[in-house]
């Protein structure tokens, strides 16, 4: 078994009073190469080792041993049974438990799992000696003994339904002793969207990035672990298809390999060894060669150590100058002073609050420090130790101060009024994502990445319907990308008052059409398919239509060709050609700058073909060519290179001398404009 | 841009990176417009021992942008020109204006090296090469601030000022340059000048004014330069000149201002119900890395370009860009299309959308990914949205609360936290500006949950006592640095980095040295003050014998660690079983392959060979060890 994986028995609930959850879970997709279990309790049927070994256990099912993922797991999990019986947690343990010992024996300590997610609704069955407590110590024991780890994932709030208190506090005093005995840990979840996120999928096991001394001076260390705290999950990185091996090849890997060749830019066909490479950097528009092992001698290479400079109050550092993600620095474990010499200087920081100020160079040979700032991070639990996190602070070649007018210098009608202010202040108070007594909406630990959840299920669905269109983001993770209704309904009044408070126009000197921006369609359905604003469009383009029918002045939205070709031949001024010509890439920028999901681009393409022709019939081919240059820097710069590779798929390019006499621009460079371009900024 | 191979099997969206590491996209176009007359060469400051002349003022700033740029907008182009000279050089041959240049330069082109270097000695030789003289003089009819207006906006001509920035920043600390001139001449001179600077901003060209002042002498900007750069009411308040106490602040505002503001992208902040706000993006804080490098041939120092093909590794086809991506997934191959994948990542159609607020205690220190992006509202297409703006802004501060939102782009898509920040404002001017930091928040996919993974099972954690922590408040107290402030320390790496390229580049013998800022301060940490707190708190910590036991801990293990007594042991007992066996023998008859692998490796340990990969690998090593 691989260093990251762990072996995971999922312990579900599926009492009555978890049916309406069980859906959320039928989604659950687990990475591959973990080994993943499955027990369910509060079942109609009774079937597990144990029952059959010793009797009892009655209501637990065993629905899937511990194995490596794979599709059964899977479809096993979306079609969970819906239990009839009240589910006795403590059961579930007990078997799971012993699958885990069954499974594992003494190895793969400390990455064995038991998830039990649970309705605490009903009450575990009273032993027959000793009290439930003694149970739970019993059993908790069993567990440390086997490196065991239990999270308990516990439904909380609205989800619950009617529930008998007395229970639901006898339920949590137990499993408040079961996880303090244990190394486990509780959570409470309100809403399907926080289920999702504190059921984590993917387990990454961590790794230090640093052990070693924490220098207060040369005279005082601690000794500590660095671990990153935070590390962006990306999306993964997926492979090149390649569709060449013929389709009866059953061993065909599909796969495409990328072969790099290093040329002379002036003499295209001389082939440079990679050995014969040599490394420049950029000074300006210099570029200086430097071999690496020159570089090696004369390069900065600080010790590897992580050095206290000072302290500071909290208030100096504030919180938007964070850079990256983060680590936690932990005493090294095991090593009482250093626990106890971090957790004093934890607390005292707490206390007069202030932060630490560190110098680090986390490995020998890192070719540069970091300076960061340490904040405490007190444990509200008693078997966990303080600690501190670890945030990158910028250097001064990192900081620009670009001055901004202060809100003040601000003419009055750019300032709210009282009224005004008042509607804002309620607004922000009123749409509360973190309600007094109430889950914590969004919170970071328990809000699930929706793209990548997303594409795991849009996977899983492929691998069965190889030709399945990508469904639209499912309702729990719309929770996290758009506003909470129910939360807006509840607050209806706040709502409306700040939206009758402030008024927006737009500013009518600038006729570019970003009406798309802000009159954004307020009902849900309109949304999903964002159409653009076809109903002004066609109002829009109605009425330069009634225009060119006299005389066409600019170009509308409607048949913009023709517009163009409208005003191209009117001949009554000759300032008419250039007017059209400025109009046209007015437009096409502004067809491609909102275009949105590339459903704009032919238009700008049947727009841009007009206006090459019309450029060569009037002989301005640096017309066009300027603006070609324009565009394909434009795209660039907005992400639109598919819109390049549109053109260069449509044989759009520079006009040639050929064409017209007063372009410079000769074939070759025509035709290689596009092409070359890409390749120089890939 | 040449690429490496190592650095293209990064990400496939590696778009959102670059939004925050590349440099901005839009090139600037700045002429210096530094003022010569003999009244900038005054001193600066009333104080006495004071040397530092207006001129020298305007000159250092020059060079401390000069040095940043070519570090981080190396594609800009900078032209330098001092105007009121003796001497004239500048393609319009006009009287009082001379352009700065070095060899292998045009006049407005990037800055190099060669470029940095001279101009930092400019003032020694300014006298004798340019000298400094009135050009503005009632005999005759010359108008050098004319003349250095024509010269600036000759030297801008290129390049369209649609993709281009094009500004002229005028340094003087004159603000009545025709006050020697009496009558008709005078308004008729005013004229010309203020048409000169409306021609040049009516081509694109935007004027900015950096007036030197001392405080018993303020600029006045309303004299003359209102005008010239347009100035009017609200804006003509927001404008003070820099007129501050210390000489300090002055370079400081000065530094600030040189630098224009860029925008990222203009977004929209759906608020709630259809109303939406339009907000620009800055980028304040972001690395600054090391400049990309280029493959050269080391033979001839040209640069390379990399071509990439693909190639079927079924049939060795050569095949275009493939448009089709697979993930392997339950053994088998599960294809996308590109478009496919765009659309999974697609979540959001809008811009920026307001979920909620939340109370500034639920945005933990863990709630951070990447650098933080300015945000700061706009009126030019929506108006109304900066007085909503404001509302919001004065809410979240008073009621101390952050707005959480969600960012949806094509690509990259996150949950962000929206923290509003007060101006802040010192004698240098502003610290922090007003507006919204928006800090891009981890999902639960991204956190991991250390602190769970050293648990103490079954009993209590140590924790500090009361003692521990008092001694460790008498520290804290000791070791504090009290103005620290974020940005104050270079980076040791990019500072050796640059000041080694440029010694390269300049040829050079000596290496530079570096003073790296970021190491403690051991002279301050010396004092028996500090000496003392920290006994203490190491006594509290460690007890009275620590050093001893220390000491006795390390001489009592062995001087080779374990893991290097256990590498030895396994190398002595290769070499034995290395002994074993005829290798020549086996090489030559081509037995080795009939050996298990451990006895392969036998050999590649008593030779000090790696004894990585496969059974292929290792024998091709014994054979290439052989010489065979």
């Amino acid at each position: 078994m691989a260093r990251n994986k762990e072996g995971l028995l999922l312990l579900l609930d599926v009492s009555p009073s978890m049916h309406n959850l069980l859906p959320e879970i039928e989604k659950l997709i687990y990475g591959k190469s973990d080994e993943v279990g499955v027990v369910l309790f509060g079942t109609e049927d009774t079937d597990n080792e144990l029952t059959k070994e010793v009797g009892g256990y009655e209501h637990v099912v065993v629905l899937r041993h511990i194995k490596v993922v794979d599709g059964d797991m899977i479809e096993a999990l979306q079609k969970l049974p819906r239990g009839t019986a009240p589910g006795d947690y403590l059961d579930a343990i007990v078997v799971g438990m012993d699958m885990m010992i069954k499974k594992y024996g003494p190895t793969n300590k400390g990455k064995k799992r038991l998830c039990l997610l649970m309705n605490p609704l009903y009450c575990i069955k009273e032993p027959y000696e000793g009290t439930k407590e003694d149970q739970i110590d019993t059993i908790a024991t069993q567990m440390n003994s086997h490196g065991m780890k239990l999270d308990c994932v516990i439904v909380r709030g609205k989800l619950t339904g009617d529930a008998d208190t007395r229970i639901l506090d006898e339920n949590d005093h137990l499993l408040n002793r079961f996880s303090k005995r244990t190394c486990g840990k509780m959570v409470y979840v309100e809403s399907p969207t926080s289920l999702l996120g504190a059921l984590r999928t993917r387990n990454i096991s961590p790794v230090t990035i640093f052990r070693g001394d924490l220098e207060l001076s040369p005279r005082m260390r601690i000794k500590v672990w660095v671990y990153k705290k935070t590390s962006e999950e990306k999306f993964p990185t997926l492979k090149k298809y390649s569709d060449k091996a013929p389709p009866t090849d059953r061993f065909a890997t599909h796969e495409v390999k990328v072969d790099y060749e290093y040329k002379r830019v002036e003499d295209t066909n001389k082939i440079v060894p990679p050995e014969q490479r040599i490394k420049g950097y950029r000074y300006g528009p210099q570029v200086v060669p430097i071999s690496s092992a020159e570089w090696d001698a004369v390069k900065f290479k600080p010790e590897k150590s992580v050095k206290l400079l000072g302290f500071t109050n909290a208030s100096n550092i504030m919180r938007h100058y964070y850079m990256k993600d983060v680590n936690i620095f932990i005493a090294e474990p095991g090593n009482t002073r250093a626990i106890q010499a971090v957790s004093a200087i934890a607390r005292a920081m707490k206390e007069m609050n202030k932060v630490a100020i560190v110098r680090c160079v986390w490995r020998q040979g890192q070719g540069n420090v970091v300076v960061g700032v340490l904040t405490p991070n007190l444990s509200k639990q008693d078997n966990i130790p303080d600690s501190f996190y670890f945030n990158v602070l910028p250097f001064a070649e990192d900081v620009r101060e670009f001055q901004f007018p202060s809100f003040r210098s601000f003419p009055s009608s750019w300032q709210p009024n009282e009224q005004q202010q008042e509607a804002a202040d309620n607004l922000v108070k009123m749409l509360d994502l973190a309600p007094p007594g109430k889950e914590e909406a969004l919170h970071t630990d328990f809000t699930p990445n929706p793209v990548l959840e997303r594409f795991y299920r849009f996977l899983e669905l492929k691998s069965k319907q190889p030709g399945a269109a990508v469904p639209p983001l499912d309702n729990t993770l719309k929770k996290i990308t758009e506003p909470d209704s129910e939360l807006l309904s509840q607050n209806k009044s706040a709502v409306d008052e700040f939206c009758k408070q402030f008024e927006l126009k737009e500013n009518p000197k600038i006729k570019k059409s970003s009406k798309r921006l802000w009159r954004e369609k307020t009902s849900r359905s309109n949304e999903e398919k964002n159409v653009g604003d076809t109903g002004t469009d066609a109002q829009s383009g109605n009425s330069s239509r009634s225009e060119s029918s006299i005389k066409v002045e600019r170009i509308g939205d409607l048949t913009p060709v023709q517009d163009f070709e409208a005003m191209m031949s009117r001949r009554d001024s000759t300032e008419w050609v250039i007017k059209a010509i400025s109009n046209m890439k007015g437009f096409i920028f502004n067809l491609l700058e909102n275009s949105y999901e590339q459903d704009n681009f032919e238009k700008a393409l049947e727009c841009l073909t007009s206006l090459r022709k019309a450029c060569i019939l009037e002989q301005e081919p640096e017309q066009f060519n300027n603006f070609l240059h324009e565009l394909y820097m434009f795209c660039q710069k907005e992400d639109l290179s598919s819109f390049c590779e549109l053109l260069a798929s449509k044989q759009i390019k520079l006009i040639t001398k050929a064409e017209a006499i007063d372009s410079n621009v000769t074939e070759d460079e025509a035709k290689n404009f596009l092409v070359k371009r890409e390749h120089v900024l890939e | 841009m040449d690429l490496d191979p190592e650095d293209i099997f990064r990400d496939d969206d590696e778009d959102i990176e670059n939004e925050f590491y590349q440099r901005d996209s839009s090139k600037e176009l700045v002429v210096y417009l530094v003022d010569a007359s003999p009244k900038a060469f005054n001193p600066a400051s009333k104080a006495e021992d004071q040397e530092e002349t207006f001129f020298h003022i305007a000159v250092s700033c020059i060079f401390q942008s000069l040095k940043t740029q070519i570090i981080n907008r190396s594609y800009d182009e900078v032209a330098i020109c001092f105007f009121n000279t003796r001497e004239k050089k500048n393609l319009q041959d006009l009287n009082g204006v001379f352009v700065f240049n070095v060899a292998e330069r045009e006049y407005l082109d990037r800055p190099t090296v060669t470029l940095i270097k001279e101009f930092s000695h400019i003032e020694d030789t300014f006298m004798s090469k340019i000298g400094s003289q009135y050009g503005i003089i009632s005999e005759s009819r010359d108008n050098s601030v004319y003349n250095a207006l024509w010269v600036a906006q000759a030297l801008l001509r290129k390049g369209s000022a649609k993709t281009v920035d094009k500004r002229i920043l005028l340094f003087t600390n004159e603000d009545d340059p025709f006050g020697s001139i009496k009558g008709a001449t005078r308004t008729d001179m005013i004229r010309t000048t203020i048409q000169r600077a409306k021609d040049a901003q009516d081509l694109g060209i935007s004027i900015e004014l950096l007036p030197l002042s001392r405080s018993d002498d303020e600029f006045n900007v309303s004299l003359f330069y209102a005008d010239l750069i347009g100035l009017e009411g609200d804006y003509l308040k927001q404008f003070i000149p820099s007129a501050g106490e210390k000489l300090e602040d002055m370079k400081d505002q000065l530094r600030k201002r040189m630098f224009k503001k860029r925008k990222v992208r203009r977004i929209t902040f759906s608020i709630v119900n259809g109303i939406s706000i339009e907000l620009n993006t800055y980028a304040l804080i972001r690395p600054t890395l090391p400049g990309a490098i280029t493959w050269l041939d080391s033979v001839t120092n040209l640069p390379l370009k990399t071509e990439r093909s693909f190639i079927c590794a079924d049939t060795g086809a050569l095949v275009q860009e493939p448009t089709k991506r697979f993930q392997s997934y339950k053994n088998e191959n599960v294809s996308f299309s590109m478009e496919e994948l765009s659309e999974i990542k697609r979540v959001s159609t809008g811009h920026l959308r307001l979920l909620g607020f939340k109370p500034l205690s639920c945005l933990k220190d863990y709630d951070n990914l990447r650098p933080s992006t300015f945000l700061f509202p706009s009126d030019e297409e929506i108006i109304g949205s900066t007085r909503i703006f404001i509302a919001i802004h004065r809410s979240m501060l008073q009621l101390k609360r952050f707005a959480v939102a969600f960012y949806g782009s094509s690509t990259h898509s996150q949950v962000v936290a929206l923290v509003a920040q007060d101006e802040i404002a010192n004698s240098s001017g502003q610290v922090e500006p007003p507006g919204m930091h928006m800090i891009y928040l981890p999902y639960s996919d991204d956190i991991r949950q250390i602190e769970e993974l050293h648990m103490t099972v079954g009993s209590m954690t140590p924790r500090a006592t009361d003692d521990q922590i008092k001694k460790a408040t008498a520290l804290l107290r000791r070791v504090d640095l009290k103005d620290f402030s974020v940005c104050q320390f270079a980076n040791p790496a990019l500072q050796r980095h640059y000041a080694v390229l440029e010694a390269l580049a300049l040829d050079e013998d000596e290496m530079p040295e570096m003073k790296d800022e970021t190491v403690p301060d051991e002279e301050g940490m010396a004092r028996p003050g500090i000496v003392n707190a920290l006994e203490e708190f190491k006594v509290s910590i460690y007890g009275e014998n620590y050093d001893q036991e220390e000491a006795d801990h390390q001489s009592s293990k062995t001087s080779a660690s374990e893991a290097s007594r256990k590498r030895k042991e396994i190398t002595d007992n290769a070499v034995k079983e290395c002994a074993n066996y005829n290798w020549e023998d086996l090489a030559d008859n081509g037995k080795l392959k009939d050996l298990t692998n451990v006895e392969l490796k036998y050999y590649l340990a008593a030779h000090n060979l790696p004894v990585t990969g496969k059974k292929e690998a290792l024998i091709s090593r014994i054979l290439t060890h052989m010489g065979k």
